[in-house]
């Protein structure tokens, strides 16, 4: 099997990754193994919203609607578990959960079946109006949690246990990883599949040209509402692990901030290349950590190279080294 | 020899101006017709209004017995129509074969027919659409209507602009649609001669409407030289 030079570099950046967590782990730097947690789960949110943005051309500053989803859905069922107390005992009992496998499940299901609803309502428009759209939304979501008491308002949620997988310590860092990783390499793999199938040849026409696609006979508002269901599932996947991560769940993953972010990972790493997601949440990462402890005000480090990247380098880091995207075939 | 599409007194705008001031037209299965006038004459809109992607404002267009009126235009292109447009428009970034992937539809015609309509698209099916020489995109356009596996052919100015020989291998592709494959075909063109090799039928258009329908053969030099000014 040949591999094509965007599949070669997704592999050496992936491999890079972890060659960092086992020289961690080697060398007893638990921390830096976290940051690498954060980093493989901001680049799952980032591919999420590459799906969406990358593949479809639909610019969303509402996927923290998805991620937020993906966090509370955690965060409620293992509140649930963690006091003993039903989510609902009518017109079935429902209990909370501390396994991952089910919360995973329902954190996708649910996430997956918000952007169904809202990219029914928000595709309908294009341009600025659906960046509003969505970032409307976004603040809708937030509001109504800060304003929800039952599952801690504005001071979010804590969780004290770590959710447990069948076979795994999940406190131990590098095994929570391992989990995070397989996540991360699943999706870069659905990704690259996607983006070569004839689904993705269409989401990408669509995106070219809505006319020609409806002159073949195909209806670019549904393709785009599979492409930002999937989209919102997949960055969903990436809350839930998030507040695992974290142990804590709050609306702030559900602010425009938290949606701003995720769109920066995929910019500084290169929209539409399938490993610029992983490429720009690296660099935030590494970022947020060395300039985070010198200032406060690291972020205006970030704005500098951001601007730099949309000014001088449309393709992201990824398109500074690998150069112009090849044909999908 | 049934009946595949039917415009009767088809009236259309764009805004306050009105471009179609009763269209008809008639085309049976398995046969082609030449739709021709000069330029401005309505050809490319009535062919927009068959497609769906200009709404009639009073007339009534119907293909294979079923009123059009409502209808989506990919719904439209579902029911059997394969649009060629005008000015080619692939999808520039995407591939040859990309191109013809993306609008396959399950059918006779498939990516290994098309090549050998057009072998030129087999030797480039990697390239992008938007490297190809303007013949090569024409054959890529008439390629992506086919992979949809349509009832009617619909060849909006096909030939435009193209070299001498490029435009013998269209004409030649088209009278092989035709012979080989029965396939029913409205081409839109202002060669008369090439035309005359394929077309069947020809409906005249002046100032937005029918001036003439009848056979292909019955046009008389007073008609061409009354209608399209050849």
């Amino acid at each position: 099997m040949s591999l094509n030079r965007e599949t070669t570099a997704s592999l050496i950046v992936m491999a890079a990754l972890l060659s960092t967590v086992l020289w961690a782990e080697a060398t007893g730097e638990p921390f830096t193994i976290t940051l690498a947690t954060r980093a493989a789960i901001f680049a799952l949110a980032g591919i999420g919203l590459n799906l969406a943005l990358g593949m479809g051309g639909m610019v969303s500053l509402g996927h923290a609607v998805f991620f937020g989803i993906g966090g509370y859905a955690m965060g409620i069922l293992a509140s649930h578990a963690q006091t003993f107390t039903p989510l609902t005992t009518w017109p079935i009992l429902i209990e909370g959960t501390n396994a991952m496998p089910v919360i995973w499940l329902v954190a996708v299901i649910s996430s997956a079946l918000a952007a169904l609803a809202i990219g029914a309502l928000t595709l309908r428009t294009s341009g600025v109006y659906f960046i509003m759209i969505t970032l409307a939304f976004g603040q809708m979501f937030y509001y109504f949690m800060t304003g929800w008491p039952a599952y801690g308002g504005e001071d979010g949620l804590s969780i004290y246990v770590r959710n447990g997988f069948p076979g795994l310590n999940t406190l131990d860092p590098i095994q929570f990883f391992a989990i995070c990783f397989a996540f991360l390499a699943c999706a870069l793999w659905l990704y690259i599949r996607v983006d070569a199938s004839p689904f993705g040849l269409t989401l990408s026409a669509a995106r070219q040209n809505e006319a020609r696609l409806r002159a073949v006979g195909i209806d670019p508002f549904r393709i785009r509402l599979v492409a930002f269901t999937l989209s919102g599932a997949v960055t969903g996947l990436a809350g839930a692990l998030f507040a695992d991560l974290n142990r804590f769940v709050s609306p702030a993953m559900f602010s425009w901030q938290t949606s701003g972010e995720i769109v920066i990972f995929v910019i500084l790493g290169g929209v539409g290349r399938p490993i610029g997601p992983v490429v720009g949440a690296g660099l935030y990462v590494l970022l947020e950590h060395t300039l985070g402890d010198v200032s406060d005000y690291w972020q205006i480090v970030l704005g500098a190279i951001l601007l730099a990247i949309v000014l001088f380098a449309r393709g992201g880091l990824t398109g500074l080294v690998l150069g112009r995207p090849l044909p999908h075939g | 020899m049934s009946l595949l599409l039917q415009l009767e007194g088809v009236t259309a705008s764009y805004g306050p101006s009105q471009a179609l001031f009763g269209v008809d037209l008639s085309l049976g299965e398995g046969e082609v017709l030449a739709l021709m006038g000069r330029n401005g004459m309505g050809k490319s809109t009535t062919i927009k209004v068959i497609c769906r992607l200009l709404h009639p404002q009073d007339g009534r267009v119907t293909f294979d017995g079923r009123d059009m009126a409502g209808l989506a235009p990919h719904r439209a292109a579902r029911a059997g129509l394969g649009l060629v447009p005008e000015g080619r428009r692939c999808f520039g970034p995407l591939t040859v074969h990309e191109n013809l992937t993306a609008a396959a539809r399950k059918g006779p015609w498939n990516i290994a027919a098309v090549e050998t309509l057009f072998p030129r698209l087999g030797e480039r099916r990697g390239q992008i659409a938007a490297s190809l020489s303007g013949g090569e995109q024409q054959m890529l356009s008439i390629g992506r209507a086919l992979m949809t596996n349509p009832r009617l052919l619909i060849l909006d100015e096909a030939t435009e602009g193209l070299a001498p020989t490029i435009r013998q291998e269209i004409w030649t592709a088209i009278a092989g649609l035709k012979q080989r494959d029965g396939l029913s075909i409205l081409v839109v063109d202002k060669s008369l001669k090439e035309l005359g090799t394929v077309a069947d039928h020809a409906t005249l258009l002046e100032k937005g409407a029918t001036v003439w329908q009848g056979r292909f053969a019955d046009l008389t030099p007073e008609v061409t030289d009354r209608y399209l000014g050849v």
